[in-house]
């Protein structure tokens, strides 16, 4: 019951800190270059204590303060990569929404391709398999099935 | 008294699934027509037991009876009545005990309906089905008791999560299970071919109402879902590749290609070991989907339940369904050969290409959304996969799926014309050319972008060139055009209204997610800002009385060139008895996209707001796209062709026009 409560007020914290949309304008840069570049990485970057929210979109209050991180490194004349590579210095990989390629992530980088070139081969051999073949009747394995034919 | 007769009819519609699980079978496979003939008032039996158990829970709900636990957890004597009722199905016991609801509907409609069917493949249809039952039901009874009574009587609830209460989520639970339990029905058609050792049209236009029903609901459920995320998370987004919506696109792509591939079983007599798969498949992921939101294996905003046992229950079953089916595939399934030989280039071959890209993509989202957990479970580290992969992956598998949709339609069965289906299409190329041109000359890009928005003019395109060519417009007469207009097939409505809306969609997606502008401030009262040209003025903020929560309410008034088009009422709204906050945005829909106003909190002196100001391109365009491919669904589903069911049934009923024309 207990565990089941204390559950439920995670959900729940979860659920306030979704309704309230990220970028507070005093966070905001005073140079649209800057914030517009600062809105860019931050869409990228994941809030840790979050389900799947990027520090953009979430009011949770480590998300703001990485939100002031990535402004302060930008202010500070960082380029994009460097304030990345910052956050990523300090929170891992799992900070990335998009994972970086590296042998751990081929599987889900060259997944898709491979599934993609599978299928097509897998369709191409039942083409051509099917050219070279006589056409099939329709067999049936059950007694129900060679009555009704 | 009324609860425990709702847990005792579940308890017996238990007893009644497992002996029309078994029964049944068994009397197929010994061809006993009394054992067989059990089967169909076992269903109805089940789903009166079923529908006894939730009347019973809803009983609870609507009179706040707060000694059954469950109600006491979820809901709250001050609840406006419709989120009473919403409440059966807002929390985990309750979704479940729909979910058999739902599953027991459709056995009970093919018992009903299906007199047509061939004895013993209506007996395992129905016995597979109440197996599926069978599992749903004891993990219901045994981990997730709806019924459990408490003791001492609360003297009112603890109230329903407020992000909930709201009519967009009320209806999006049951729309979703009853995609993802409508699947059930093409999945015991499949495991039903497997023991029977055939699939042929009379079976492929069985699955097919049943999955296209299943589409359409989960259709429109998903997209119910996206639009209440756009709505009350105030930030306009409206998809976040969450784990719990790829949970229910997972099965929607899959289902698609189903419903494509039963297309070719049912016309051309082959793919039909392929169809069986997918809707071995198609079931598979709903089961998965179920898994990952009622485990709590993904902690997310979706998922309330987080109880291990649950999840070990509902991981065993899947592995049991999914393996079990795997291995009846692998054994019976050679023995599904097809007949229809066709080229690459032909209808069969486009509708394939269909398949490679859906299934292609639905393994994506699996392995994106599955792909952290994995990780973490052989400890090799923790990565993330968010929105960007998810768009990276789908972006190029979407692209060549538009291009080939616009076509398909115009190559023939067997062996199609490419270049004359191109011939038919110069008219569309040359628009697509111009427009996309122009867009690109109007936007500056991105070139992803102007790919999409052109792909999207490109199906559209497509298909009303086809539509036209089917009804002969321009080449024959009006009078003529009209006829055949009139007979035409509701199939071929339903594909061009489907494809239409893709198009309309896919329109407002690209231009939603690139052309959005975005203004956020601090404004006090009579302070005015420009968002996409227009005016948004803040008037100020009034509190307002709803029924069970206390609201702050903005007024905006939105001006275009001078003159004044719209006033907005974002809130923010306080729910005491959950302790919680909702922000409202204010919308107002305009055919080329949204005004949409959020307001946040009172700065320090209380005298001016933070207010989230948008222009979202296009977005109606989404949710209209979405209705018509739902639309499109249902008119093919009214198809005669599909009532009827079995044709060789009642030929001669069959309206001359309404035979199949394929161009």
């Amino acid at each position: 019951m207990r565990g089941m409560l204390a559950t439920f007020a995670v959900l729940c914290a979860a659920l306030i800190a979704m309704t309230a949309a990220g970028v507070e304008p005093g966070e905001m840069l005073a140079d649209p270059v800057l914030e517009t570049r600062a809105r860019d990485i931050s869409k990228n970057l994941r809030c840790l204590v979050c389900q799947n929210q990027s520090i953009d979109d979430s009011n949770a209050a480590l998300a703001r303060d990485l939100r002031i991180i990535v402004r302060e490194r930008l202010a500070a004349g960082d380029s994009d990569t460097e304030v990345i590579d910052y956050v990523v210095a300090r929170y891992g990989d799992f900070v990335l929404l998009k994972p970086p390629l590296k042998p751990v992530t081929y599987a889900l980088w060259f997944g898709p391709v491979a599934i993609a070139l599978a299928a097509a081969a897998a369709a191409a051999a039942f083409l051509r398999r099917r050219r070279t073949r006589r056409p099939f009747r329709s067999i049936p394995t059950s007694a129900a099935g060679s009555k009704r034919c | 008294m009324i609860a425990e007769t709702g847990h005792f009819a579940l308890v017996l519609a238990l007893i009644v699934a497992l002996v029309q699980g078994t029964v049944p079978m068994v009397g197929a496979a010994r061809r006993h027509p009394g054992l067989m003939a059990m089967a169909r008032p076992a269903a109805v039996t089940q789903f009166a037991l079923v529908a006894i158990a939730f009347a019973a829970l809803t009983h609870a709900y609507v009179t706040s009876d707060f000694s059954v636990l469950n109600v006491a957890r979820n809901s709250h004597s001050a609840k406006p009545m419709l989120y009473k009722i919403a409440g059966v199905w807002a929390n985990h016991e309750g979704s479940m005990l729909l979910w058999v609801l739902i599953l027991a509907t459709f056995g009970s409609a093919v018992a009903l309906f299906g007199r047509n069917l061939p004895p013993t493949l209506a007996a395992r249809v129905l016995s597979v089905q109440a197996m599926i039952a069978v599992g749903f039901l004891a993990f219901t009874l045994l981990t997730s008791n709806p019924f459990e009574r408490l003791f001492p009587v609360p003297v009112d609830g603890r109230g329903l999560n407020p992000l909930l209460q709201d009519p967009g989520l009320a209806f999006h639970p049951p729309f979703l299970y009853l995609g993802y339990v409508g699947f059930s029905m093409a999945y015991s058609f499949a495991i039903a071919a497997l023991i029977e050792g055939r699939v042929d049209a009379t079976w492929a236009r069985w699955v097919r109402p049943w999955t296209l029903a299943a589409w359409s609901f989960l259709t429109f459920g998903i997209g119910l879902g996206s639009w209440w995320a756009y709505y009350e998370l105030g930030w306009g987004g409206w998809w976040f590749w969450d784990p719990v919506e790829n949970a229910s696109f997972m099965p929607w792509l899959a289902g698609t290609a189903l419903l494509h591939s039963s297309v070719v079983v049912e016309k051309r007599g082959t793919l039909k070991g392929w169809t069986v798969f997918l809707a071995i498949v198609t079931f598979g992921l709903s089961l998965l989907g179920t898994f990952l939101v009622r485990s709590g294996v993904l902690t997310s905003v979706h998922t309330f339940a987080a109880d291990p046992a649950r999840g070990v229950f509902i991981l065993g079953l899947l592995v049991l369904v999914i393996g079990g089916s795997f291995a009846l595939f692998a054994w019976r399934g050679p023995a599904l050969r097809g007949v229809g030989l066709f080229r690459p280039i032909s209808r069969e071959g486009s509708l394939l290409i269909n398949n490679l890209l859906m299934t292609t993509a639905a393994a994506s989202v699996l392995l994106g959304t599955l792909y952290p957990l994995i990780l973490d479970a052989f400890d090799a580290g923790k990565v993330s996969v968010g929105a960007p992969f998810f768009n990276a992956v789908f972006v190029p598998l979407m692209v060549p799926m538009l291009a080939v949709m616009a076509v398909g339609p115009f190559l023939g069965w067997k062996r199609g014309d490419l270049a004359g289906a191109l011939g038919h299409l110069k008219a569309a190329v040359a628009i697509v050319v111009v427009v996309g041109l122009a867009t690109w000359a109007l936007s500056g890009g991105p070139v992803l972008a102007i790919l999409g928005i052109t792909a999207a003019l490109w199906l559209a395109a497509g298909t009303l060139t086809e539509f036209a060519g089917r009804i002969a417009l321009f080449r024959a007469t009006p009078a003529v055009s009209l006829g055949r207009l009139i007979r035409l097939p509701r199939s071929a409505w339903g594909m061009t209204l489907a494809h239409l809306g893709l198009a309309v969609a896919v329109a407002g997606i690209t231009a939603s997610a690139t052309w959005r502008t975005e203004s956020i401030q601090t404004l006090g009262r009579g302070e005015a800002v420009d968002v996409a040209g227009y005016t948004f003025t803040f008037l100020g903020v009034r509190e307002v009385e709803g029924p069970n929560y206390v609201a702050t309410r903005g007024v905006f008034t939105v001006a275009k060139d001078g003159a004044m088009i719209a006033t907005l009422h974002p809130e923010t709204r306080r729910y005491p008895v959950e302790g919680q906050q909702t922000t409202e945005a204010a919308i107002r829909s305009t055919f080329l996209g949204d005004l949409y106003a959020v307001i946040g909190d009172p700065t320090v002196g209380g005298d001016a707001f933070v207010t989230r100001l948008y222009f979202n391109p296009l977005v109606p365009w989404i949710w209209a796209g979405v209705l018509i491919v739902v639309i499109g669904g249902l008119v093919s589903l009214s198809d005669r062709r599909l009532r009827v069911g079995a044709p060789q049934r009642r030929p001669s009923v069959a309206a001359p026009g309404s035979e199949p024309a394929p161009a």
